[in-house]
């Protein structure tokens, strides 16, 4: 029995989807297709955990990227649904037009395309393309909307986005360089399962060099301060489940690019070390974001800057590397892009039933909508650090990792975390409890995208089950 | 390396230096255009040149990318846009050119000594070819910082892509190439659409092309 290559599949399905949705003109009939295909981008994705395919120099699938694909393919999953019924509401009171729902249906699928892309890409040249068409779809979708600041947001993540683009492959072609003497000319040397059997043998100085525009271009889409400026806008002038798939997937998909040349760096004994240089991004970005979160006035934006300060937490992690806190890093990323994206499938609700996205403007909603109201303060609470959600147990062992091998970067990184801490509940206690304000009209909202997230959320702070523990435990030993 | 083709292949590269530096200082918009036009045919004949030594066929195609979409098409779509926006007469405000121009040099010699140094084992022609590289992307990211204007900032990006192409081109055999030229053409047919929607909202204060449509009374 011949069996269709799930790999190409979960390639294949956002493709012909997209053109599929780009031809379809009926609102219900085009986000049923747009659920349907990332379902079942979703059932290949997890097929791969059972078929491995072969890797060659163009697409690679190990223990590693499939944790990456299997989230992206499961939040995208979600999202769709969410969009569905938000999108339904956007076309209600005319912000979106058909055609621009046509539009938008298609981008979606590109996205997805591009993200898995990126992901199974065993070939350094075909990620950075990959990466760089995500981005293209997603800028498209920030200015959707076309008001003056959706247009200055998606300027904005377009201009500084290119330029991370740019240093990225610059950081590129020096890997290639680097490889050529060794490797030899033509596309071995841009291959990474060969790159990271050889890459001892390379020039390190030129490695070093590469590695820190690689840092810099792929960490502009990761968000690290002081590149993350283009975040903020892009998230919070969007349409809501853009939101959740830039915070949600697109800054994993960019991390993941980091986390590849970070472990060809680690494989070369004279080249620097990798850690310290993300040690610094992460902690920077962690502290400033805590301290930015305070005087937000919207509510996607704060959200956003709480991005950022996850991002932080996350790429410290694994710059800190080691079992443990390897560990810590990819169990912190995936609670991030379950919760982050379950609070904003709340929020955009929201904002949709308050017709405001102003702080100030939405309190009480514990009263007015109990059920999304509840949902936030669940979300919010899980991505403060609470115990017992699933934030808490892993940034509890990004801290006490950190404290056991280097006490002193502890200090900054427990002083960021309260920080992001008190902010959150802070601005909580107002939105969820205050004195009712606005609209109280009965919302049209999918709830079950959001409760599947938190109860996952939950589910892992409680219980972590142990087939997952000793996966994890095993791509930790494989990032080193 | 034969001598002759080590100096053509140097002379080029160096020209494109020599001609970012030369975009600094346009402070008219036409100007500056011309000058991109003249990036773009020198980067064209740069990478033709490294085609032919490098017995790369595949490489004539990214040259006639540089060639025709950067050295002509987006330069003469450029121009018709800004005599359309009516912001064809204006002088730009530049950062001083002194300052500019200074800065412009220590981003060169901080690109020859950092390439330079880390570049030893690798042969002189690639390693050439990267330092001018760093140097024309550099000098790009200095442009885009300096200018205000939108098209200012996208030609000042069209150079750095230019350094990008001419250091894919320079490392031997690098595969996809020809793929990166075609993903950044696509990327800057993009910014450039992406202008012409922002300038029309700084003109009309809206890119509603509904009230575009009531401008030109074609609408109640």
């Amino acid at each position: 029995m011949t069996v269709i290559n799930p790999l190409i599949l979960v390639l294949a399905i956002p493709l012909g989807a997209a053109a599929l949705l780009a031809l379809f003109r009926g609102y219900r009939l085009s986000s049923r297709v747009n659920v349907l295909a990332s379902f079942a981008t979703l059932l290949t994705a997890l097929s791969l955990f059972f078929r491995h395919p072969e890797p060659d120099s163009y697409f690679l699938v190990d223990d590693l990227n499939i944790v990456f694909i299997v989230l992206n393919s499961f939040v995208g999953f979600t999202t769709s649904v969410f969009s569905a019924t938000y999108i339904a509401h956007e076309l209600e009171i005319g912000r979106l037009t058909p055609v621009y729902l046509r539009f938008y249906h298609a981008m979606y699928q590109v996205m997805m395309f591009g993200m898995n892309l990126a992901l199974v890409a065993n070939n350094i040249g075909l990620m950075w393309v990959a990466i760089e068409l995500a981005t293209l779809a997603t800028i498209l979708m920030v200015g959707i909307y076309r008001t003056h600041e959706a247009l200055e947001a998606a300027w904005k993540y377009f201009i500084l986005g290119s330029v991370g683009i740019a240093f990225a492959l610059f950081g590129t072609i020096l890997v290639y360089m680097a490889a050529q003497p060794v490797v030899g000319e033509g596309l071995p040397g841009m291959v990474w399962t060969v790159l990271i059997e050889r890459v001892a043998e390379f020039d390190p100085a030129l490695l070093n060099v590469a590695f820190i525009f690689l840092l810099l271009g792929y960490g502009t889409k990761v968000g690290l301060a002081p590149l993350h400026a283009w975040l903020p806008d892009a998230h919070a002038e969007g349409p809501t489940p853009i939101s959740a798939v830039l915070s949600g997937l697109l800054l994993n998909v960019a991390l993941y690019a980091v986390l590849r040349f970070k472990m060809l760096l680690a494989a070369n004994p004279a080249a620097i070390a990798p850690g310290p240089l993300m040690v610094t991004m992460g902690l920077v970005s962690l502290v400033f974001a805590a301290f930015m979160l305070y005087r937000r006035r919207d509510i996607k934006r704060m959200f956003a800057y709480s991005s950022i300060e996850h991002m932080g937490i996350i790429v410290f992690a694994f710059g800190m590397g080691g079992p443990l806190a390897n560990f810590a890093g990819l169990l912190q990323m995936t609670m991030h892009s379950l919760t982050k994206s379950a609070i904003f499938f709340a929020v955009g609700h929201i904002s949709q039933v308050k017709g405001t996205q102003k702080i100030s403007e939405i309190r009480g909603l514990t009263e007015t909508h109990p059920l999304l109201g509840w949902g936030l303060v669940l979300g919010v609470v899980a991505i403060a650090g609470m115990p017992p959600l699933g934030i808490f147990m892993s940034e509890f062992l990004v801290v006490s990792s950190t404290f056991s091998r280097a006490p002193l970067l502890a200090i900054p990184l427990v002083l960021g975390l309260m920080v992001a801490f008190g902010a959150l509940l802070l601005r909580l206690n107002g939105f969820a409890f205050g004195e009712p304000t606005g609209s109280r009209a009965p919302v049209q909202a999918s709830y079950v995208p959001m409760f599947a997230h938190l109860a996952l959320v939950f589910t892992a702070g409680v219980y972590l089950p142990p087939a997952l523990v000793a996966w994890f435990q095993h791509v930790a030993s494989i990032l080193g | 390396m034969h001598g002759l083709a080590f100096d053509i292949a140097h002379l080029l590269a160096g020209g494109l230096v020599l001609v970012s530096l030369m975009m600094l200082y346009q402070d008219r918009l036409p100007a500056l255009i011309n000058v991109f036009a003249l990036h773009a045919i020198l980067l064209a004949a740069s990478v033709t040149w490294q085609a032919n030594i490098q017995h790369e066929p595949y490489l004539y195609v990214t040259a006639m990318i540089a060639l025709g979409f950067k050295g002509f098409v987006i330069p003469i779509a450029l121009r018709r846009m800004i005599v359309r926006l009516g912001i064809h007469r204006e002088i730009e405000t530049v950062v001083g050119i002194g300052p500019t121009m200074l800065a412009g040099i220590a981003l060169v010699a901080l690109a020859m000594v950092v390439m330079l140094r880390v570049t030893e084992q690798a042969d002189p022609l690639a390693r050439e070819d990267l330092a001018f590289a760093l140097s024309v992307l550099l000098l790009g990211l200095l442009m885009m910082v300096t200018r205000r204007n939108a098209v200012g900032q996208v030609l000042g990006f069209m150079s750095l892509e230019n350094g990008l192409i001419l250091a894919a081109t320079g490392a031997k055999g690098m595969p996809l190439v020809v793929e990166i030229s075609v993903a950044f053409s696509v990327l800057i047919a993009f910014i450039v659409i992406g202008i012409f929607l922002f300038r029309i909202r700084e003109r009309f204060d809206s890119v509603d092309v509904q009230a575009l449509d009531r401008f030109r009374g074609e609408q109640p």
